[in-house]
């Protein structure tokens, strides 16, 4: 049998790193609320770092409702757009140099997005993966699932509607 | 507004660590009604080629405005937290604009809040967000 022979791993992993990267670290509101993705081949799990000035009720305390609703938005946006670039990445078409350098792609929009709060967030870290239920020309439906202990209790999950960017590729 | 609610609504946000990292501003409550403020900043910006304000900044004031709209009710024993909040935008924020949210609590029983908003930037023509939520009633204990 003959072929390309597979690519080296270390040159797949910098690829896939630096466009996940360029994606995540263009967006100051992403990096404001200290939200961080990793990446497990195609998978995507977004970790909220816990900080004092996420706080919405500093008597039981809890986490704010609205910086739950922004921790899921922003894993719905970047997972969606994840799962819409990974063709371009995997061929190379993907150019991350020019993403960090500042010319970010054009992301979905949110048309809307339905929070539903399951328990109260505890002042510790956060964790939310995405799954795109369905993804067409143009209209995308994202469900996402926010845990912080313990994966099987939720505490809160949101389902969103995005209206797919106009790109010419 | 009487002075209670005037107190009550610079307290509102001082107690919010979060509403004051974004530096929201209470501008009216009382009523089952508020109105609050999210001056343009561009560390909330989403679409850094744009300068546009990221939703989930949106979202957040939308849910303090409902969750003061629930507290300043007349029926309302104190405390709140979001069951469930339905986000709905219409049109990108105009970067550089503060946002200014409206939040009524139209309807309150002993154990459920509804609450509709809705969020213009400096053309108040054009809603730039609507929300419908449902919120928890709760006794006076914290906010």
């Amino acid at each position: 049998m003959t072929g390309t022979p597979p690519e080296p791993v270390q040159i797949v992993k910098q690829r896939r790193d630096a466009a996940l990267t360029a994606l995540v670290q263009g967006v100051p509101y992403i990096k404001w609320l200290g939200i961080e993705f990793e990446r497990r081949g195609d998978e995507l799990t977004a970790v909220l770092g816990y900080d004092d000035k996420l706080i919405g009720n500093p008597f039981l305390p809890a986490l704010h409702g609205g910086v739950t609703a922004a921790f899921l938005e922003v894993t719905a946006i970047i997972s969606f757009s994840w799962v819409m670039f990974w063709d371009e990445i995997e061929d190379g078409r993907f150019d991350a140099q020019s993403l960090v350098e500042g010319q970010l792609p054009r992301l979905p929009k949110t048309i809307d997005f339905t929070v539903d709060y399951l328990r109260s967030g505890l002042p510790r870290d956060a964790y939310a993966r995405a799954v795109i239920n369905r993804s067409g020309r143009r209209y995308a439906s994202v469900h996402v699932e926010a845990w912080q202990d313990n994966r099987d209790r939720k505490y809160a999950q949101a389902t969103g509607h995005f209206l797919m960017p106009d790109r010419e590729v | 507004m009487t002075d209670k609610h005037t107190k009550m609504a610079a307290q509102f946000v001082a107690n919010i660590p979060h509403a004051n990292a974004l530096g929201m501003t209470v501008s009216e409550i009382g009523e089952g009604k508020a109105v609050m403020a999210l001056p343009y900043n561009s560390d909330f910006i989403g679409d850094p080629q744009t300068g546009v304000i990221h939703g989930g900044a949106v979202s957040a004031l939308m849910d303090t405005c409902c969750g003061a709209a629930v507290m300043c009710h007349p029926s309302s024993p104190g405390g709140t937290a979001t069951i469930d909040l339905r986000i709905d935008y219409m049109r990108a924020a105009t970067p550089g604009q503060t946002l200014t949210t409206t939040a009524h609590c139209y309807h309150i029983t002993r154990s459920v809040a509804f609450v509709r908003a809705i969020t213009t930037d400096e053309d108040t023509t054009l809603p730039v967000a609507t929300a419908t939520g449902a919120f928890t009633v709760e006794g006076r204990r914290g906010v």
